[in-house]
């Protein structure tokens, strides 16, 4: 099946140079900033990147870890030189975010090396190895349409170990030829493990979790639970603002703002506080992680500005712990350590008291406007 | 940091293993560890089931039922049917996994 695919592949795709790129002058792109020239090889032009980043390029970087923007920001797939590579350099494989690939070539800074990047459509290594976009199939094509073959004469591709999981070195070998060798976790680690004699220590093989790692992954889980908020708001002003004779603005704000801020709170304790603070808070499931801290920032806000009325305050202490927990239980997708397993016995066990206690809390409201509107 | 116990799909079949370490090398959370030549899973609650071990695995000696640890893909599986993905590909992800 590849083979074919590969047949029909025209060859210009297979090293990127400037000249491959277009024959009509007028069409032709003009080339990013981060490559700095060309390389020659026995099969043409290969691009030759920097190992700088620049200004903008590090604001792009920010906007990848807050917004919609990361879904957009690639590098064509194909070979690239770094330094001055020659048949004896090794061969680093990448993925096609362009956040990947800046922090890789970040790393590799007075080395000589060719890099390899496969088309994960935008997406990071471990998680495109995950999808299997960053796969066996893919990396057997990518060698073959950039003829590594015959820009290298060992046979070894140095692939992310965090791309193990899309990849089976055993059947790269098998249809290409060439030995995958399983690299560092971190691109920071690379020239250490060349200089080791591509020997990976158990540090350098091992993925680790620290509290900046759960920061910068803290905006995306901002943003989405936020996304939400302009319809929880209106819920809640409508509903406090609710009465026989109509939607009073005065006290839809008055007795609705305690909870348009609580709700804000809530969004921090399970989007921001819960994955920061995460191996402090007791217990492994993230769900009651993301309850107990929500539970805690309801119960301060009740001190300082809670409702005083008894259903309300009910209703306050079912339902904001409740969205803590639930926000929470979304950063499973972002950890390096949850597996589907333990997620799936979380929902299993999770939904329906979601569901249960979102009936309760809906009830509880239910109550309190029935009687504050003396009907009961 | 460890995630819920008892619960990952990891097997091994002793017989088939050669030894050869590769699942060593590929396991970020050092599962497996090398005893008497071949490789034993030592630290099973540690494993998050990305499939890095099993894939590589020249032999069949391990195996697990890959998949994303994502609550959000796995949602989503339920809602709209299919196989549990992350949203990294369109603007509606609900989760930040990717």
């Amino acid at each position: 099946m590849n083979e074919l695919k590969l047949k029909l592949q025209p060859a210009k795709d297979v090293v990127s140079s400037p000249c491959s790129c277009s024959s009509t002058p007028g069409q032709k792109k003009p080339l990013p900033a981060w490559v700095v020239g060309t390389v020659n090889t026995p099969v043409g032009n290969v691009l030759k990147v920097t190992t700088e980043i620049n200004q903008s390029e590090r604001w792009e970087h920010v906007k990848c870890r807050a917004s919609g923007f990361r879904n957009s920001y690639t590098v064509s797939p194909g070979l690239y030189a770094v330094g001055e590579p020659d048949k004896d350099a090794h061969v680093l494989v990448s993925a096609n975010y362009k956040l990947s690939f800046d922090v890789l070539r970040r790393e590799l800074k007075g080395l000589n090396v060719w890099v390899l990047v496969l088309d994960t459509k935008g997406i990071n290594v471990w998680c495109a190895a995950g999808k299997g976009t960053f796969g066996t199939d893919e990396l057997v094509r990518r060698i073959t349409l950039a003829h590594l073959d015959k820009v290298v004469e060992h046979r070894k591709v140095i692939v992310p170990q965090l791309g193990a999981p899309g990849v089976s070195a055993h059947k790269v070998k098998q249809d290409t030829g060439f030995r995958v060798l399983y690299g560092p976790v971190n691109a920071k680690d690379i020239p250490a493990y060349l200089v080791a004699g591509c020997k990976a220590s158990r540090e350098m093989r091992t993925v680790g979790f620290s509290i900046i790692d759960r920061l910068v992954l803290t905006p995306m889980e901002i943003n989405p639970a936020m996304k939400k908020y302009p319809l929880y708001a209106l819920l809640v002003l409508g509903i406090f603002g609710l009465q026989p004779t109509g939607i009073i603005f005065k006290d839809a704000v008055l007795s609705g703002l305690p909870f348009l801020i609580l709700g804000l709170i809530t969004v921090f304790a399970g989007a921001f506080l819960t994955p920061v603070l995460l191996p402090f808070i007791p217990f492994k499931s993230f769900a009651i992680k993301g309850w107990i801290v929500g539970m805690l920032t309801t119960f301060l806000s009740m001190k300082l500005f809670g409702p005083q009325n008894t259903t309300l305050a009910i209703f306050t202490y079912i339902f904001f712990p409740l969205v803590s927990s639930y926000i929470a239980l979304q950063f499973t997708g972002s950890t390096t350590f949850t597996g589907m397993s333990g997620v799936n016995k979380e929902l299993k066990l999770g939904i329906p008291v979601y569901m249960f206690f979102g009936v309760v809390s809906v009830l509880a409201l239910t109550v309190f406007k029935l009687n504050q509107w003396g009907v009961l | 940091m460890k995630y819920l116990a008892n619960v990952t799909t990891i097997a091994m079949v002793p017989d088939k293993c050669t030894g050869c370490g590769m699942c060593l090398e590929v396991c970020p959370h050092n599962v497996f560890a090398l005893q008497n030549k071949k490789a034993v899973i030592i630290d099973r609650d540690a494993c998050m089931e990305c499939g890095a071990c099993a894939n590589n695995c020249a032999f069949e000696a391990v195996s697990v039922d890959k998949g994303v640890g994502c609550a959000a893909a796995i949602i989503n599986s339920i809602i709209y049917g299919g196989e549990p993905t992350c949203g990294c590909d369109t603007n509606a992800s609900a989760g930040g996994c990717c």
